[in-house]
């Protein structure tokens, strides 16, 4: 006998539809688990990395069928929409292409385990339930399946010193960060008696913001900003990536960073007035700031690249400072652009790195990519598209997304930190281009084996390439997704305004 | 019967003892256990704050926390032994390979 009152509790069918793709990729991750003890040590990897290729493609189908079906799940603690669908589709993609640019990788560090595409699976479900949670504690939850995934990533290379460390440091100071995060939230439940965002959003508009929702939202942004390594909370980033496998290096900042800004854009836009939320405006000029002098007078590329994240990290979030609640969905449309086009062009700037790194990680410094131009073209070529990319060149989708995330600034009249932002952007072309100059214009100074290019590396390199370059010709289909779904992410009270979608997508029409 | 206010000062002076033993021990084993000490202060906000509203909920999401601190702990523990076989020294001054 089934009181009515659980009866509401225990799901319907329909909302299983809600968390499919999370529901596939898990399937698909113990799948890999099962079958690991069973294959052969040597042949039986590139199976297992073949499951979870597929996996992701059927998380990519899961999510389709899902974004059919919009609404709320499980006692509204999950939200469909096209807000979720769209990072859903990102996070997966960049799991995707991390497993087809692993698979070399791993057989060239005689790295043998299986176990790494069932994390990268599992990490991407956490991922996934970041973008579609309304809830705080499940956010806290989905943070953490996504965050102890990629604790165990970042160790992967198990015998190397550099590899432990990184993983312990990833570990500990990631731990520390969301005990600040979890504090945050139970501030919030707190003040409100509630954890459901939609609910808090509600509570706050009828009876005022107490002291309590600050101290708590402020506590959840350290959380989350030392996801997104955004500065000052960035000092782990260089160490974790120097050590961690490149490829993983290639995940980690795109995939989590992703999830981590699409609840901090749920928060941020829901929660809690922008207008007051003035550490969002001082973490985003000082990420820019450090990132890009940091970058400056590093030597090893994946340190560098590291660098360069903290940097992008801030201007992802000068798109969250918007004061004025007509420019939120602008500021929205261009982070959700931005984090797209970031994660293109960095899975890809990686996969390069990785593919040439080599047994060991040996080839990872500035020196080694002397004569790489004259050595190996095509591999030149493709990092020098998605090097372009990072400095916001024209034809690359980092050009739109700079433009976007800068212009919706300057629109709701942020001009001191779009001045900070573009005098960082020129900053930041020094480093960029100091790899290209090392590629093609200088003397190779000691032999560098470059290994053939795989097919799996070849296949990720081409989409990412594909990408970058779609999403700087036509953004246009993108961005227009992007405000679209930009709506669900505004509080109710500001939903409805007549004001919301801006002028944005003219611009780009104005191209040639 | 004991105010709130009691409960939610406690609970901030564990958390904030979690912080200190965070930043100034140098054993890895020992920080780690300051985490747990902080998620713990978090409980212990969520219960008093459960108690606050009525809301039985507080109190489940206790049971969540500990459920992934417990997840955080088998998977911090084995990299403390990988690091261990590494490098056979657990305090964190040493752990300076990765540096500019």
């Amino acid at each position: 006998m089934i009181t009515p009152l659980v009866a509401q509790v225990i799901p319907q069918a329909g909302e299983y539809v809600r968390i499919l793709p999370e529901l596939v990729l898990s399937l698909f991750g113990i799948l890999i688990m099962l079958l690991d003890p069973l294959m052969d040590e040597q042949r039986g990897q590139k199976t297992l990395g073949l499951i979870g290729f597929i996996g992701t493609l059927a998380g990519l189908l899961a999510t389709w069928y899902m974004s059919q079906s919009p609404g709320l799940a499980f006692s509204n603690s999950i939200q469909i929409d096209g807000f979720s669908a769209f990072f859903h589709v990102l996070v997966i993609a960049i799991a995707a292409l991390v497993i087809l640019s692993s698979y070399e990788y791993l057989a060239v560090q005689h790295i043998r385990a299986g176990e790494y595409y069932a994390l990268i699976l599992f990490g991407t479900v956490g991922m996934g339930l970041m973008s579609s949670a309304v809830e705080l504690v499940l956010i806290f939850i989905a943070l953490e399946i996504s965050s102890i995934s990629t604790y165990i990533l970042a160790g992967f290379r198990r015998y190397q010193a550099a590899s432990t460390e990184s993983s312990l440091k990833y570990f500990l100071l990631g731990s520390f960060a969301t005990a600040f995060f979890l504090y945050g939230v139970a501030m919030m439940f707190g003040a409100t008696g509630s954890t459901n965002i939609d609910k808090i959003s509600r509570y706050l508009q009828s009876n005022g913001v107490p002291l309590l929702v600050y101290i708590g939202t402020a506590l959840m942004f350290v959380g989350l900003g030392f996801k997104l390594a955004a500065a000052p909370l960035h000092v782990w980033t260089p160490d974790v990536y120097e050590g961690a496998p490149a490829p993983v290096v290639g995940f980690m900042s795109t995939a989590p960073k992703a999830a981590a800004f699409a609840v901090l854009l749920r928060i941020v836009f829901a929660i809690n007035e922008p207008a007051h939320f003035w550490p969002v405006w001082v973490a985003a000029a000082l990420s820019m700031t450090i990132g890009n002098l940091g970058a400056l007078v590093q030597t090893n590329v994946k340190r560098l690249l590291a660098y360069s994240s903290i940097a992008h990290a801030g201007y992802l979030l000068v798109a969250f400072a918007m004061t004025t609640p007509e420019n939120w969905p602008n500021g929205i449309a261009a982070a959700m652009f931005y984090a797209a086009a970031y994660a293109a062009m960095n899975v890809g700037a990686f996969a390069v790195v990785g593919h040439f790194a080599n047994a060991g990680e040996q080839y990872v410094t500035l020196e080694d990519y002397e004569g790489l131009g004259r050595s190996s073209p095509l591999l030149a070529a493709v990092l020098t598209i998605f090097l372009l990319s990072l400095i916001g060149i024209p034809i690359t989708g980092g050009f739109f997304a700079k433009f976007y995330v800068f212009s919706a600034a300057l629109r709701a009249n942020l001009i001191w930190l779009t001045l900070i932002g573009v005098v960082n952007s020129a900053i930041g072309a020094y480093y960029y281009l100091r790899i290209i100059v090392v590629m093609y214009m200088r003397e190779p100074r000691k032999q560098v084996p470059v290994s053939r290019v795989s097919f799996g590396v070849g296949t990720a390199l081409a989409v990412c390439t594909f990408a970058t370059i779609y999403l700087g010709i036509f953004p246009n289909r993108v961005l227009h997704y992007a405000q679209q779904s930009a709506q669900n992410v505004m509080p109710v009270h500001v939903a409805g305004s007549p004001t919301s979608t801006a002028e944005i997508p003219a611009i780009p029409r104005s191209r040639p | 019967m004991v105010p709130l206010s009691y409960y939610l000062v406690l609970s901030a002076i564990l958390f904030a003892c979690g912080v200190t033993g965070f930043l100034i021990k140098r054993n890895v084993i020992t920080i780690f256990m300051s985490i747990e000490l902080m998620l713990n202060g978090v409980n212990l906000s969520f219960v008093a704050f459960a108690a606050k509203w009525h809301a039985l909920s507080g109190q489940v999401f206790v049971f969540f926390v500990m459920v992934v601190a417990a997840a955080e702990a088998a998977v911090g523990l084995a990299i403390i032994i990988a690091i261990y076989r590494a490098r056979e020294t657990l305090n964190v001054d040493q752990m300076n390979l990765l540096k500019l």
